[in-house]
């Protein structure tokens, strides 16, 4: 699998410009020389960017080797400017690492070949405009073009590389998403897959095992693999991946292998499609780029970036269950993403609600914790579950501060509309936080508005 | 080490011309394989060097970790217009090339 990450630094990889091209409301607003590829530019790159490359190889457990450098992979393409992409060949950010996902019952080790560091390419759209120019002289001949927008140019985009651990799309699903979930963890990216800014690569080959006990254990893999390019869903991958390994059956049972080559998924029709194998062998020429010094870290460094890794999912669901006696499916909804694991932990703070009461409310959704603060759901889960009866003093404050800011019910409870002091009675059950008794707050009302 | 081993085929400047972008004629590419032929001859008379102690490098400042800080630069962005004051073709703010056929 191949995965690829547009980092939410403020500014592109190589130059200052601003790295916001979904947010951009009109197309080459965000360009310099170096992102446009203008000759004497140079590009320099963003420390930020380098970093979180940095933590997110070390999230995924890999080495980061103390020399790295970046190379210039070459090819001809509209939406690259410079005839070159700025990325690393043999020495990126950080190598050999792992991930542990659960499928089913049983832990998996996904190995992480490599991280490392490139530039987004412009982003390409098809169109047909008017040709003025065409021979035939008619009014309204059209061409087809291709119209490039370099906003997206040079944004830092981080590549993911695995071994071929994966031996299902259950298992590619898996594995994405607890990817996807680290990655928010950090906070270096969106990571959001409609907007492009999380994308997937799933490489797909096929074999017959002997044995099911040892699918896991395969020598050797197959002469050939298939890519799908550019996906945008977890589910899409996953359909991409069955669909094509019934495809490669197909063809493995007429005794020849599947062509090698990059194909496209039509998400509408739920096929993948083939992409004219781009040129014979492709030949991209990589070279250390002359431009950008080479990167050298201090042991020191390294422990210092990783002293800036946040607890990651793993930790923090079995911390979870042992600090706040969680069972394991609430540890692990509660930490699904970081914004609600942070809300939990500061609402448990107070320690007024035992954690399970308070998981439960966050987990059955019974308040909406986008709208309401840690302490504004504490205050509500005791309203709610500790219902003291409340002093008629109290209870006789909060009818009359009703009364007074709802004048019209009021006097149209007089004026004889009855259903008003059902409105008057809910002002009165909410300013009371649900503590006040419906039935002695209707009777004092109707004394009152007699 | 300068010697006819050296010689390039039609073929591989042919394929050279097509990795550079470039469209030769058939008499362009003799041409070619004759003169690149002898400037790589001329070149490799750096094989000769003895460079068995010599550490291998791919840069000859010496510079390491050069970093720019995360902060845009507006000073140095181009306005839209300015982006595509070179451009053979635009349409509505975008550069505009030949059809590119991705898909079918
Ligand atoms: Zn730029």
């Amino acid at each position: 699998m191949e995965i690829h990450v547009e980092l939410k630094t403020v500014s592109k990889m190589f130059c200052g410009c601003k790295n916001d091209p979904f947010g951009a409301d009109k197309p080459n607003i965000y360009t310099c020389p170096v992102c446009l590829g203008l000759p004497g530019a140079l590009p320099v790159p963003n420390r930020k960017a380098v970093e979180w490359a940095v933590l997110l190889g070390l999230a995924l457990n890999c080495e980061i080797p103390l020399f790295s450098k970046f190379d210039r992979k070459n090819y001809f393409y509209p939406d690259l400017p410079k005839g070159y992409q700025i990325s690393q060949y043999d020495q990126p950010f950080a190598v050999r690492g792992f991930l542990d996902i659960t499928v089913g019952n049983e832990k998996k080790r996904i190995g992480i070949t490599r991280v490392h560091l490139e530039e987004d390419t412009g982003k390409l759209m098809h169109a047909t405009v008017d040709d003025p120019t065409s021979p035939s002289g008619l009014r309204g001949a059209s061409k087809k073009v291709s119209l490039i927008d370099f906003n997206r140019s040079g944004v830092p985009l981080v590549e993911i590389v695995t071994e071929a651990d994966i031996r299902s799309s259950e298992e590619a699903r898996i594995f994405l998403k607890k990817l996807h979930q680290i990655i928010r963890y950090l906070e270096i990216s969106d990571a959001d897959m409609e907007k492009g800014s999380m994308r997937l690569e799933p490489n797909i080959s096929v074999q017959k095992i002997q044995s099911r006990l040892n699918r896991d254990k395969i020598q050797k893999l197959p002469p050939y693999k298939v890519e799908v390019k550019n996906i945008n869903s977890f589910s899409f991958a996953k359909k991409a991946i069955d669909f094509e390994t019934d495809r490669h059956i197909a063809i493995l049972e007429t005794g020849k292998y599947p062509q090698q080559e990059t194909r496209g998924w039509d998400e509408k029709k739920g096929v993948t499609f083939s992409q004219r194998s781009k040129e014979e062998a492709q030949d991209y020429r990589y070279f250390p780029e002359p431009d950008i010094p080479p990167i050298r870290w201090s042991k020191s460094q390294i422990s210092n970036f990783k002293a800036l890794i946040p607890e990651l999912p793993d930790t923090r669901i079995a911390r979870f269950i042992k600090e706040y006696g969680l069972s394991e499916y609430d540890a692990t909804v509660l930490t699904e993403d970081k914004k609600t694991a942070d809300y939990f932990e500061k609402a448990v703070k107070s320690k007024t609600i035992p954690a399970k009461t308070v998981a439960n409310w966050i987990i059955n959704k019974k308040a909406d914790i986008s709208k309401l603060s840690p302490e504004g759901l504490v205050n509500l889960i005791q309203a709610k579950t500790q219902k003291l009866p409340m002093s008629e003093k109290d209870l006789e404050e909060v009818i009359n501060k009703v009364l007074a800011v709802n004048s019209k019910a009021v006097v149209d409870y007089k004026a004889g509309k009855e259903s008003a002091i059902m409105f008057l009675l809910g002002q009165v059950m909410r300013q009371s936080h649900g503590r006040a008794d419906a039935t002695t707050t209707r009777k004092i009302l109707e004394n009152k508005l007699k | 080490m300068a010697d006819k081993n050296t010689k390039l085929t039609p073929e591989e400047i042919y394929k050279l011309a097509k990795l550079a972008n470039l469209s030769l004629n058939e008499e362009q590419i003799k041409k070619l394989a004759d003169s690149v032929s002898s400037i790589l001859s001329y070149v490799s008379q750096l094989q000769s060097l003895n460079t068995a102690n010599i550490e291998e490098t791919a840069q000859v400042t010496g510079q390491e970790n050069v970093f720019r800080e995360d902060i845009v630069d507006n000073e140095r962005m181009l306005t839209q217009e300015e982006a595509l004051s070179n451009a053979k073709d635009k349409h509505n703010g975008y550069f505009m090339v030949k059809a590119i056929f991705e898909e079918e």
